[in-house]
């Protein structure tokens, strides 16, 4: 199946729940990165209920820092 | 409008401009616009809001230039090394541009006094040019309860983001990012480094997102997370919604007043060790 991560087309084996997606596409700084799915801002303690299925788009999101010092 | 023949001379290029005009040149001289930071983000964002003419700019900082900042934060100079970056930053702009008038406030944000420098002069627009957390939440969660626009930025290494906030029109930084990561969790500039132009280029876009709220041109980043990797030179920008469940704008807030998160005291001590 086919989902759009940051963008760009990405085909998984079956559909995941947020949490499993998060270990499968081994994303970066995963304690801390919030995830969009369709337009909306998951809360975290929702990670491991909601399931990512074919044709959604995710967006991976993460804090940035520095500007000043 | 009582254009001096200087002014009507030196903002020509701006009143030429269908969107600005006379009359939009008139609000960017009558405008306020509070810069917290004034480093790699702050110090382009600042040079150029007094290029355009902001009549009234606020920076806000504690810290002292240091041989290190030269690299990015272009307002401060060689021969400004140990001096107070505010102070450094208003000479800067009072030689680029007498039209502006300039507030300095040499302190560290925080929930005591937050509130009352946006209050002093009445800010019309709020520049986050924060290096830290606890202040990027500070200004959010003030900004969401005083119903003031601001613009959120970051940056490192060769990576930048930036969003702008509205009242009432769009999501604030709390809805994408629900609490400050835990101290340390997110590398900072100091520990990763950034390449200089990224202030450069963040805090531009936070200014220009500043000139177009006060002349209510265009469409601003409210809505939107505008994200930018350099080395892929690429742009994007991600429309992001209002989170309902927002504990300080939306639908049952829990955060009703401002929180002292780890305070960026902590981390000058931290610097001069």
């Amino acid at each position: 199946m086919n989902i759009k991560v940051n963008g760009n087309d990405q085909k998984i084996d079956r559909e995941y729940t947020v949490k499993e997606l998060l270990d499968v596409l081994n994303v970066k700084m995963k304690e801390y990165v919030t995830v969009q799915l369709n337009d909306e801002i998951l809360s975290r303690d929702d990670f491991d209920k909601i399931i990512v299925k074919d044709g959604d788009t995710v967006e991976f999101l993460y804090y940035m820092g520095g500007g000043s010092r | 409008m009582n254009f001096s023949n200087e002014q009507l001379e030196r903002y020509s290029r701006h009143i030429i401009l269908k969107e600005v005009g006379a009359k939009g040149q008139q609000k960017i001289l009558n405008s306020k616009v509070l810069i917290v930071g004034t480093g790699g983000l702050g110090a382009p964002a600042a040079m150029y809001l007094a290029a355009a003419g902001v009549g009234t700019i606020g920076l806000v900082d504690y810290d002292k230039v240091d041989l290190s900042n030269l690299q990015r934060q272009i307002i401060h100079r060689t021969k400004d090394i140990g001096k107070d970056k505010v102070i450094s930053g208003k000479e800067t702009i009072n030689e680029m541009n007498p039209d502006v008038n300039v507030i300095t406030y040499h302190e560290w944000i925080s929930s005591k006094n937050i509130i009352d420098i946006i209050n002093d002069k009445d800010y019309d627009f709020i520049i986050d040019g924060t290096d830290n957390f606890p202040a990027k939440f500070l200004i959010n969660d003030a900004c969401v309860f005083m119903k003031k626009p601001f613009s959120h930025a970051g940056i490192i290494r060769f990576e930048g983001q930036t969003m702008t906030y509205v009242p009432d029109e769009g999501p604030c930084y709390r809805c994408v990012f629900q609490d400050p990561p835990p101290k340390d969790a997110v590398p900072t500039c100091k520990q990763a480094g950034v390449l200089g132009v990224m202030g450069g280029i963040i805090g531009t876009i936070q200014a220009t997102e500043a000139l177009k709220y006060i002349l209510g041109v265009g469409e601003l980043l409210t809505g939107y997370l505008l994200t930018f990797d350099a080395l892929k030179m690429e742009f994007r920008k991600i429309k992001i919604s209002k989170r309902k469940s927002c504990q300080v704008c939306g639908i049952h807030p829990s955060i009703k007043e401002l929180i002292d998160y780890a305070g960026p005291q902590c981390d000058l001590k931290e610097d001069h060790k």
